[in-house]
């Protein structure tokens, strides 16, 4: 079936079977390979992409359920100049990683956790990205960083280039 | 894990949809959001040959007042439900008890039709459902039926919707300022429970306690008859059949919905707004 996304802020149509998953489509399909496949069974969020501004798990998603939609993936997070994405500034300032496997998740999961709640409180964070596991335990580093980058202001929680989608 | 192949079908109305399920008999299975009919699809524990989307069906997503009720439609995803002003207001135990469901990934896919279509005995949504009683509003080649809730889950991974129906609304009391509680216990956050009781206005619904998810009769009845809550919720586990799995053994369940029902009705009956 043919299926059009627009990723990253650009449009494009493949030819894909329907069983292909969102993960699969992104990292072989579109040779973007941020977005990690961990566990495969929707507990560990590595795979967390936004989806018309909703962050989802892409193992666990078609990519024929995103036809039409919007999706940003951890590579469409910075600036067209290479400027981080105020999360991803704060991850790296608060150094909210160790071996860096959950990180685009995390990453992706925090911009979705800002977008619903600008000003989270540290329960709140932690609840926010309680479908994300990081396997050596960096998790105080992570909230850390995920309040960081909310006290930069309204930009972190911002998806780049996703527009409001008609339903 | 990759599915196994299959076609996609996707209606633009219900009755579409219905035409879809009625060609397809038993090979087609309804995809709403896709966060349990997936992972069996890639575990190839469910290989349907075809799959009716219906996500993409319009005016399935709402929450509204109507008469003494609340209706819900069956596209009204997770998220929605737990942000949802109107059913804060009239059906309080529904955001909360969604605002439970998984992770905020799992909540921005699932479906309220979706949950109670798989009738997966742990299911948070249905216990909740169960113990408010209502309506499922199914609707088929012949039109639309209603089905006592309390009549819908008949045991694990089944219920009372045919082949060629699709859920269309859920309908529940309003219950307004009514005490509620639902108390759910896991291992870990975003874990399914290994047991959870939901309570409101004297009902009682207990969630891995069956084959399906059950009312516990024998606690409501002495409720009626003027039990104290202690008395009452010692009765939680009568006439249920729990599973034994790594987590807990049957003894142990037994026990934690017994425990359970009673930290419920003392919530419910103490304060309305303190369980969220």
């Amino acid at each position: 079936m043919q299926i059009s996304i627009t990723v990253n802020g650009q449009q494009r149509t493949d030819e894909v079977e329907p069983r292909l998953l969102l993960a699969h489509y992104l990292r072989e399909v579109c040779g973007l390979k941020a977005t990690n496949i961990g566990c495969d069974t929707t507990s560990c969020g590595a795979c967390t992409v936004i989806v018309d501004g909703l962050s989802v798990k892409s193992c666990t998603v078609l990519a024929a359920q995103a036809d039409g939609g919007q999706v940003t993936t951890l590579e469409g997070l910075a600036g067209p100049d290479g400027e981080m994405h105020p999360v991803q500034q704060a991850f790296r300032e608060e150094h909210g990683l160790q071996c860096g496997f959950c990180t685009p998740g995390m990453v992706m999961a925090a911009v979705g956790v800002l977008a619903d709640n600008p000003d989270p409180t540290d329960r709140e964070i932690r609840e926010g990205l309680e479908g994300n596991l990081c396997r050596c335990t960096g998790y105080h580093n992570i909230v850390r960083a995920v309040r960081s980058a909310a006290q930069a202001g309204p930009a972190a929680g911002q998806v780049p280039q996703a527009q409001e989608v008609a339903r | 894990m990759i599915p196994g192949s299959f076609e996609l079908v996707r209606p633009a109305s219900v009755e579409e949809a219905v035409a879809a399920l009625v060609e397809h008999g038993d090979d087609a299975k309804v995809l709403a959001g896709g966060h349990s009919l997936l992972p069996l699809m890639k575990l190839r524990l469910a290989m349907p040959a075809v799959l009716v989307d219906i996500s993409r069906i319009p005016g399935l997503s709402y929450v509204r007042v109507e008469g003494d009720e609340v209706a819900i439609g069956a596209g009204t995803r997770h998220h929605e439900l737990e942000k949802d002003a109107v059913a804060a207001a009239e059906v309080p135990i529904l955001p909360y008890v969604a605002s439970q469901v998984g992770d905020p990934q799992v909540r921005h896919r699932g479906t309220i039709g979706g949950t109670v279509a798989h009738s997966d005995p742990a299911s948070d949504l249905p216990t909740a459902l169960l113990a408010l009683g209502g309506t499922v509003v199914v609707q088929g080649p012949s039109g639309r039926r209603d089905i006592p809730i309390t009549e819908f889950w008949l045991g694990f991974f089944e219920t009372a919707l045919a082949e060629d129906e699709l859920i269309v609304e859920i309908r529940v009391p309003r219950t307004g300022s009514a005490g509620w509680a639902y108390e759910k216990f896991t291992r870990r956050a975003n874990d399914w429970p290994i047991v959870a009781a939901a309570a409101v206005d004297g009902r009682v619904a207990l969630a891995n306690m069956a084959g399906s998810v059950v009312r516990a009769t024998a606690t409501e009845e002495a409720l009626a008859r003027g039990a104290s809550i202690a008395e009452a919720a010692a009765l939680a586990d009568q006439g249920t059949s729990p599973g034994a799995d790594m987590h807990a053994d049957q003894d142990y369940r037994r026990h934690l919905a017994r425990l359970l029902t009673r930290r419920a009705l003392e919530k419910a009956a103490g304060a309305p707004a303190a369980a969220a």
